[in-house]
Order: C-alpha cells, then sequence, then structure tokens
C-alpha cells in the first residue's frame, strides 16, 4: 500500500502531505504530476490525496480547472473503482468540481479569506478518516480558506445524513454546532464529507498542519492514522 | 549609431527622467557623446535612489557588514546568506514598497511580497516565512481603513496562493503615515550551502535567457516613482504600480529551484526595479562581462512597446538566467514542464557593454559598469541639521504629568489603542500555518520560531521599529529597534545571528529628514556591533511624507524597520510568551527605571506627542539578552515576554490573554504608579517560574549580574492591581481582540 499526493501548477500543500505521511506516519509516499494521464504502479489498495493549493492558479473558480488535468481522468476512473481518494481544501473543491463528491465549496460568507484554528467535530465513525475519532469528538484543527463555504441543496444535504456521509462539521470548543462556530456560513456547519460508497472524503481545514506535538498541535495526526490503517487493511 | 528614438535628447529630458543636469553632463562624459533616449532611460533607473542608494550608500557602509556565519557579503547578492549550520543556510531580506501601496493598495502590497520571495529564490533558496511590517495613518478615517483593507488583502492574496506563511511581522497606526504608508516586506528562506546561485554573468559567449511572465507595460519607471516625494499628483503615476501574479510566482518558484539542480545555470537574477535594464547591467558589472540582448526576443504583452518601455518595463514574476552553452535544452526542459516561458534574448560578451538590438539596429549602447552600485553610479554626501522639533522633545518634563486619578480608566483607555490591541483581523487574512513550520501560530513567541525540517534547528525571526522612539532620538531610537529585535528572539529562546534593514524615511535632499537617517544608521550600527548581529542587506526608502491640512509637509516617523534572524539549535528549549499554570510566580527582570518617555501612554491618555526617547542601555540589554536565554536553555522558566509598547501593564496583560489565567501584580511604592505599569523603559521582560524554581532562577539572574523583582503570581481569573480587582480577564481579551475590527469595519 502506498500513498500518491498529485502535484498541480499551483498546489502549496502537497509538501506538507509527504511530510504527514511519509516522514511523521512512515508511509511509503511518491508525488504524482498533473500531467499523467495513467496513475502507473497504483492499485485500489493504495491510496490518492489532492492536496491543497490554487490549482492553475484557481482564476476561475477553485478547482474547476484542476478537474480536467490529466490524471483526474484516471483518479475519477481510480475511485469509481473503490480506491481511497482524500481531498483537503482544493482539494476537497477539486473532487466536488469532478463530481466525486457531491456539492460544491463557495466563497466565504464574508468574502474574506479565513486563516485560523476552528473546532470541528467528528460525525462518524463510519470512515478511515474518522474510525479513530469517537462520534461528537472535538478537533482543533487550522483552516485557511477564500472559498469554503459548503453548499449542497436540500435533498443532498438530507441525503448525507440520511447516508452518515458528513464526517466533520464547525462547532465551538465545547462540541456545540451553532451559528457563532459557523465562520464561513457551511451549510449545516459541514466541513468534511465522503460519497456514498465511503471511499472518497473530502474536507477543508488542514489535520497535515496539526499532526506534531512540535506545531503545538496533533489533534490531525488521528485521521491521517485512521486512513492509513484502513488503506493497510484494504491492500 | 541609429537612434530608435525621434525624442530629442538634453538636459530638459534627462531632468523629465529624475536626473540632475550635473548627472547629465556626467553621462554624456561616460558616453563620449549625448545619450539617445534609451540609454538616458538606462541611467535615470540605473541612477535613481531605488538602484543606485546614491544618497544612502556612503552611510550604509558605516554599518557592521561582516560576520563569521555569514556566507555573502551586505549588497552582493540579492539577498544575505547565513550559515545556520548543519550544511544549511538561510538568506533573508525586507524591502519596502511603500509608494506603490499608498497608490494602489493592493496591488502595491501584493507585488512588495512577490518582489522580496523573488530576491530570495533567485538565490536558489526555498522561501519558508514571510513576515511584514506595517504604517498605517490614523486608522479612523476612511482613507486609512481602505488602505488597510487592500493591502492586508494583497499580502495576503499574494502570500496565501505563492504557498509561503506570514509567520510575524507588525502593524502601527500614526497619522504622520496618512498619505503615505509603509510597506515591508520580508522573505525567508533555506538552501543548503554549496547550493546557492550567483547573480552572475560569467563566460562570454554564454546564452542569456528571460523566463517567467511576458513584458508588460506595467510598472515602467517604477524605480523613478520609488525615488521622488509622494504628492498629490502621484495619482497619476498609476501605470508605474505594477500587478502581481501570485500563481506565476509559484511556478516561477519551482522551476527556478529545479533548474538550479541541473547544474546548467551560470547566474540568475530576479527582475524588480527597472526590469531587463537592472538584471542585465548588474549581472554583467558584477563578472566585469557585457552582454548583447536582443529586445524583439522579449515575449511581450503588447505588440507596440518601445525599447525603453521593455528595458524598463517591471512586469514581475520575470527572471534572467544566463545559462552554460549547450546546455540550453536542460533548461528549456524544466520550464516546458512548468508551462513557463523562457526566450533566449543573447549572450554574455567580453565588451563590458549593453548592447540592446531591435531588429537588428543598435538601440542602445551603454558601458554596464558606471550603471552600478559601487561601480560608476553617483554618490553623494548630503546635508544634515537638527530637526527644531528636537527641542519640543528636550523640554519634556514628566513632573508636569500628572498621575491620572483612575489608573484602571487609565489603563482601559491606553488597552484600546489601535497600536497595541491584537492584529488579529490582519493576521486571520493572512495563512500562517502552510509548509507545517510555524511553530508559534499555537504557542505565540515574542519572535516567530519556524522548525528547520530535517535538522534540531528552528529559525527565529523578527520585525521591530518603534518610530515614535526613532522621532524623539533617531540615534538610540534605532538602537532600541535593534535591542528589541534581539530581545524578542532571546525571548523565544533563539541566538540573534543577523539582520536586514528596511529604512524609512523622508526625502534625503530635507536636511532635517537627512539628520534623522545619519543618526539611525549611526545607532544601528552601534547595536549591530553590541548583539554581534551583521547588517546583510536590505533596502532605503526615501521621500516618504505625508501632507497635512494648511499644506504643511513633513516626513514620515522615521522608521528603520529592523529583520533580525535569529537561530535556536535545540527546538526542544524554546520559549513562549503566555502563563502556564496558576500560581506560578511572576518576575520583573532587568532595571526597573522610572520612565514615561515616548510611550503609548503619554499619546493616548494624555495627549503628549513630543517626549524623550526612553530609558535604555545597550550593555545591561545584552546582559539581560544573555541571561533570559541561559534561563530558557536551564529550563528555570515557563513563559518569557518582553515589556515593549504599552508597557508592563500590556506585557501581563497579554500574557495573561495567550495562557488564559489572570494574575495579580503589586506595584512599587518608590516608583509612579503610572510609570511602574505603563512606562516603556527598555532593557525588561517578564517571565515566570514554578515556586520550585524560583531558587535556580534568582541564583542564575544573580550571577549573570541581573536586576529583577517578584512582582505577583499567576492568579485566578481576574486581573488585580495592588489588591485592586481590574475585572475579568475575559473583558479584557474581548477588548483586546474587538477592537481593531471594530475600528476598521465601522
Amino acid at each position: 500500500m502506498k500513498f500518491g499526493v498529485i502535484v498541480f501548477p499551483g498546489s502549496n500543500c502537497d509538501d506538507d502531505m509527504v511530510h504527514v505521511l511519509g516522514t511523521v506516519l512512515g508511509q511509503e509516499t511518491v508525488k504524482l504530476w498533473h500531467k499523467e494521464e495513467s496513475l502507473e504502479g497504483f492499485t485500489t489498495d493504495d491510496c490518492i490525496i489532492v492536496p491543497g493549493g490554487f490549482s492553475y492558479g484557481d482564476y476561475v473558480r477553485a478547482g474547476a480547472v484542476a478537474r480536467f488535468s490529466p490524471i483526474m481522468k484516471s483518479v475519477i476512473d481510480f475511485a469509481n473503482r473503490g480506491g481511497y481518494v482524500f481531498g483537503i481544501c482544493n482539494g476537497f473543491q477539486i473532487l466536488c468540481e469532478a463530481h466525486l463528491l457531491p456539492g460544491a465549496l463557495l466563497r466565504n460568507r464574508d468574502q474574506k479569506f479565513i486563516a485560523k484554528n476552528l473546532f470541528i467535530r467528528s460525525e462518524t465513525d463510519n470512515a478511515p478518516t474518522n474510525r479513530r475519532l469517537s462520534p461528537g469528538q472535538v478537533l482543533k484543527i487550522p483552516v485557511a480558506h477564500a472559498e469554503g463555504r459548503y453548499y449542497a441543496d436540500e435533498e443532498t444535504i438530507f441525503q448525507l445524513n440520511q447516508n452518515d456521509q458528513i464526517l466533520f462539521r464547525y462547532c465551538d470548543g465545547a462540541g456545540e454546532v451553532n451559528l457563532a462556530s459557523n465562520h464561513n456560513g457551511s451549510v449545516g456547519n459541514i466541513a468534511g464529507i465522503c460519497n456514498e460508497a465511503r471511499n472518497v472524503f473530502g474536507m477543508m481545514p488542514h489535520p497535515e498542519r496539526a499532526s506534531e506535538m512540535i506545531l503545538g498541535n496533533r489533534d490531525g495526526y488521528s485521521i491521517f492514522q485512521g486512513l492509513a490503517e484502513a488503506v493497510a487493511e484494504a491492500g | 549609431m541609429a537612434t530608435a528614438s525621434s525624442v530629442q535628447v538634453d538636459v530638459e529630458v534627462a531632468k523629465n527622467l529624475g536626473l540632475t543636469a550635473e548627472e547629465f553632463n556626467r553621462i554624456e562624459e561616460i558616453m563620449g557623446r549625448t545619450p539617445n533616449f534609451n540609454e538616458l532611460s538606462i541611467f535615470s533607473v540605473m541612477w535613481s535612489e531605488h538602484c543606485s542608494y546614491k544618497n544612502s550608500i556612503m552611510w550604509l557602509k558605516t554599518l557592521p557588514r561582516d560576520g563569521e556565519r555569514l556566507l555573502v557579503g551586505a549588497g552582493e547578492e540579492n539577498a544575505g546568506l547565513v550559515d545556520i549550520g548543519g550544511g544549511l543556510a538561510c538568506a533573508f531580506k525586507i524591502e519596502s514598497h511603500n509608494h506603490p501601496s499608498a497608490i494602489e493598495p493592493y496591488q502595491g502590497a501584493a507585488t512588495g511580497v512577490g518582489g522580496i520571495h523573488r530576491d530570495i529564490f533567485t538565490m536558489g533558496a526555498r522561501p519558508i516565512a514571510s513576515l511584514n511590517s506595517l504604517r498605517f495613518g490614523d486608522p479612523h478615517l476612511a482613507h486609512t481603513k481602505h488602505l488597510v483593507a487592500g493591502v492586508v488583502k494583497g499580502i495576503g492574496d499574494y502570500g496565501n496562493c505563492f504557498g509561503v506563511p506570514v509567520v510575524g511581522g507588525e502593524v502601527f497606526f500614526h497619522p504622520s503615515y496618512n498619505q503615505n504608508i509603509l510597506v515591508n516586506a520580508m522573505s525567508v528562506g533555506i538552501v543548503k550551502v554549496g547550493e546557492t546561485v550567483s547573480a552572475s554573468a560569467d563566460g562570454p559567449g554564454n546564452p542569456v535567457f528571460i523566463v517567467g511572465s511576458a513584458t508588460g507595460k506595467d510598472g515602467i519607471h517604477g524605480a523613478t516613482f520609488a525615488s521622488a516625494d509622494l504628492t498629490e499628483d502621484s495619482a497619476d503615476d498609476l501605470p508605474a504600480v505594477q500587478v502581481g501574479d501570485p500563481f506565476q510566482e509559484k511556478l516561477l518558484l519551482e522551476a527556478s529551484l529545479e533548474v538550479i539542480a541541473t547544474g546548467a545555470v551560470v547566474g540568475m537574477q530576479d527582475m524588480g526595479a527597472a526590469g531587463i535594464t537592472c538584471s542585465t547591467s548588474e549581472m554583467s558589472a558584477k563578472s566585469g562581462t557585457g552582454m548583447r540582448i536582443d529586445l524583439d526576443k522579449v515575449p511581450t504583452r503588447q505588440s507596440d512597446m518601445k525599447p525603453w518601455e521593455i528595458l524598463l518595463s517591471e512586469s514581475q514574476e520575470r527572471m534572467l538566467i544566463v545559462c552554460h552553452k549547450g546546455r540550453e535544452q536542460e533548461l528549456l526542459a524544466v520550464f516546458d514542464k512548468w508551462d513557463l516561458e523562457c526566450e533566449q534574448i543573447g549572450e554574455v560578451t567580453d565588451t563590458g557593454r549593453l548592447e540592446y538590438y531591435v531588429g537588428g539596429e543598435l538601440v542602445a549602447d551603454v558601458p554596464a559598469e558606471p550603471l552600478v552600485l559601487g561601480g560608476g553610479a553617483p554618490v553623494y554626501e548630503r546635508e544634515t541639521r537638527r530637526p527644531a522639533y528636537l527641542d519640543k522633545v528636550d523640554q519634556f518634563d514628566p513632573a508636569t504629568v500628572e498621575v491620572p486619578s483612575d489608573l484602571r480608566a487609565a489603563a482601559t483607555k491606553l488597552f484600546k489603542s489601535p497600536s497595541l490591541v491584537s492584529k488579529n483581523w490582519v493576521t486571520e487574512q493572512y495563512d500562517g500555518t502552510v509548509r507545517t513550520n510555524s511553530m508559534t501560530e499555537n504557542t505565540p513567541s515574542d519572535a516567530a520560531l519556524v522548525r528547520v525540517k530535517g535538522t534540531d534547528k528552528a529559525l527565529a525571526v523578527t520585525t521591530d521599529c518603534n518610530s515614535t522612539y526613532v522621532y524623539a532620538d533617531p540615534y538610540v531610537g534605532t538602537m532600541i529597534a535593534v535591542a528589541e529585535a534581539a530581545r524578542n528572539i532571546a525571548c523565544s529562546g533563539g541566538e540573534p545571528v543577523a539582520i536586514t534593514n528596511c529604512l524609512n524615511f523622508g526625502n534625503p535632499y530635507n536636511p532635517e529628514a537627512f539628520y534623522q537617517f545619519v543618526n539611525a544608521i549611526k545607532g544601528m550600527g552601534e547595536a549591530c556591533r553590541a548583539f554581534n548581529t551583521p547588517v546583510t542587506g536590505g533596502n532605503v526608502s526615501f521621500y516618504n511624507q505625508s501632507q497635512y491640512e494648511g499644506g504643511r509637509i513633513e516626513p514620515v516617523y522615521p522608521t528603520p524597520t529592523i529583520g533580525m534572524l535569529g537561530v535556536v539549535d535545540n527546538v526542544k528549549r524554546t520559549m513562549s510568551l503566555g502563563f502556564k499554570a496558576q500560581d506560578d510566580v511572576i518576575y520583573l527582570v532587568g532595571d526597573n527605571v522610572e520612565d514615561l518617555g515616548s510611550s503609548e501612554y503619554l499619546r493616548v491618555v494624555h495627549g503628549i506627542e513630543h517626549s524623550t526617547v526612553p530609558h535604555f542601555d545597550l550593555q545591561k540589554e545584552l546582559k539581560l539578552h544573555r541571561a533570559i536565554l541561559a534561563a530558557i536553555r536551564g529550563q528555570h522558566i515557563k513563559s518569557a515576554h518582553d515589556v515593549s509598547d504599552g508597557g508592563l501593564f500590556q506585557t501581563l496583560c497579554e500574557s495573561a490573554i495567550e495562557g488564559g489565567h489572570g494574575f495579580t501584580v503589586d506595584t512599587d511604592t518608590e516608583m509612579r504608579k503610572d510609570a511602574f505599569l505603563f512606562g516603556e523603559a527598555q532593557g525588561r521582560v517578564v517571565v515566570t517560574a514554578d515556586e520550585s524554581r524560583t531558587g535556580d532562577l534568582e541564583d542564575l539572574l544573580r550571577e549573570q549580574g541581573v536586576g529583577f523583582r517578584v512582582i505577583g503570581r499567576v492568579a485566578g481569573n481576574n486581573i488585580t492591581i495592588d489588591g485592586e480587582d481590574w475585572g475579568n480577564l475575559m473583558e479584557w481579551e474581548t477588548s483586546h481582540n474587538d477592537t481593531l475590527a471594530a475600528i476598521l469595519e465601522s
């Protein structure tokens, strides 16, 4: 089993993902260039990471161009065959644009970039990213985005709830999901979701930036730990 | 020689380009003839203050510029390079983008960030952190709000996309910056020793490439624009402001580092001020070579660009690269991979001249050496005169200042000063955690700590300058700026190693403004020698001034911003500023001198603008910093936070808010209470220690010959002064966190 981190022009969290998976968790991790047409050497026992950043500059709409890049065709095929795909921040935006995840990420309610620690509550334990967390557990994870307001129509939100597809919601330090803790205006305070088949995951906060004590916060570590375990079991 | 320009050149044309009559004569002497318009334009930008440092270089040379850790000397390359051990070096530099930001805050600030990062990665270093030092006018003015919003968004959008975190900096407000704001951006990068690239053009016959963005008409005469007074008409110079594209810069960064790794690169320089002109002439002059450049090979955005426009364009995200002949394909392959333009535009020659061609016709032919700083560019000594306002400073008598009957009310008012409150409204728009090295985002320290991956080291970085101190006494005030930077680094657990400076002053032809500059340099030199922190480079920004009602024009407060680099050899021995636990003992370390001079308290509570510079003792500072570092390394203390703007009360509150613990402190009966709480005498640090470690700490401080006194304890959730309840910490925290947003968004 191994991890592949996609590098788009403008990706800027690719090195961070390689660091946290490769160095901190000791997993085999390689970079994948966006111009590659195939995921050579990867099987559905492996995991593809779509990292944060500003793919292709994100001048149109975050993730709108990246979804058409050569490698994304393979990633879509890989996901449809059951391979694990995890997108963080711009990666989440790209996975939504590629329709691997439902909904969209819109401009933040206050039209400003938000870079700060936020609290998120784990909503399920039925997902690799959340299996190490107990439902209701609160994590402090930084966000850094201008387009992070999760939006989907009522029917989609109903389905997400119905199918236990919501991974994280923004909350306060005590785990209360409320208006005050919803900094970007996401529907239902949604911070992360998975697809119905539970092999594609996306979240706006950056757990890779909160996975080492030297950075003063290790709350994100268990998300990767859970994912690595699930990938290992799949292999 | 054919002149491709129809403009008839004479001394009036030269004056319009910002040159003096004497300079025009010298150009004619150098050329042996009257230059054509293209050539004159080249001289005008290269001899502008911005590129030539003609009015400042004499004084800059008096600064300490050597040290055992310095791998390149000041001014030798695009940025300073400091050995941090373990085979690694740190490239760092600070630069201003004041005038562009005052006219077009968003693009001005954004391109300031882009430019300084380029200076770092053009040397082969990967930028891993940035800081910015900002000065705005009265935040209640609509114009200031507009500038703040634009600058902050510009810095944020550029850096967030580029993917380098903002880890530190400062934001101050003062009416002297009402029209002329200051935007100083600093970049810090890491490179393996021996893997850097020089800005040289060795080897006649080697091809010269332009890479990155196409060249447009933006930013033409930007360097000249930066070298003139900012006036009401400056908005007409809008085309002199460049437009930034952080995505292009990100690609340029990755491609540049990749191409350097191939070994095909001889030399590389980014294009900032004066564009192709500056990069070709500086690289040639550095190597004693020349260049033949075909301007029609330069990829342009517009079809009708004139030769001088191509020469002077300051379009962003471009680099000039000299490559080993025969290895062009390696260069082309990398830039093709990153989908960036990479065009050969000429070659290195042995003529010592810069020959620019259009369509086979020679349109400009100038010698390289006379153009550049350290070569033939003019050097001037300017007149100084002690500013008249210093008499008012000398007349300040603290005895005339009454101690307020309600100190808590005074504290509450002072605590809302825009310069003292939390800048979270600003910093929450900057990505501070990308690259996963920021150690002080979750646990703040006086300096920002940036982990260096693959080592046990961290960098400690800070920018500092209290310009009101420099205004009151340019010499001592600038020593204080250096000392505060060093103190901040010591309080974070770092050893100060070097500085970069950004010298923001008024018009150098104004003798009073130049007096401030000269004395600031003298103070900086003395302090840097004492702290063994040589100056690795930086920049000078003159001509900063604001117009007051009635037409009176005054220079901005003199602002020699210090960007200091420190090194932490063991990341496990760092220190943060928040209080850690109830009952910890609070110490004030350093001599507690009664002094109200130049305090924010005098300005905010008493409306006093002119007062003496705060007490400062350079030798005692040094001792204090050594003692603090020893206490951190010996694990005697649990928090350290220096006393600076706002005084001791401000320091205590910041540590309390960060740690989530209240405190009880007793003032000194021997001292004015307001001076104890709000005075800004230098050389003091608040530390806390566990009761069990107080003996060790006190022994250490005595050994080091540093004064100290126990002033109270970390206690409860309230602030208690002399037994009097000053309210719940939450109220102070709310005031601290919400004031700036309330002002800026009203």
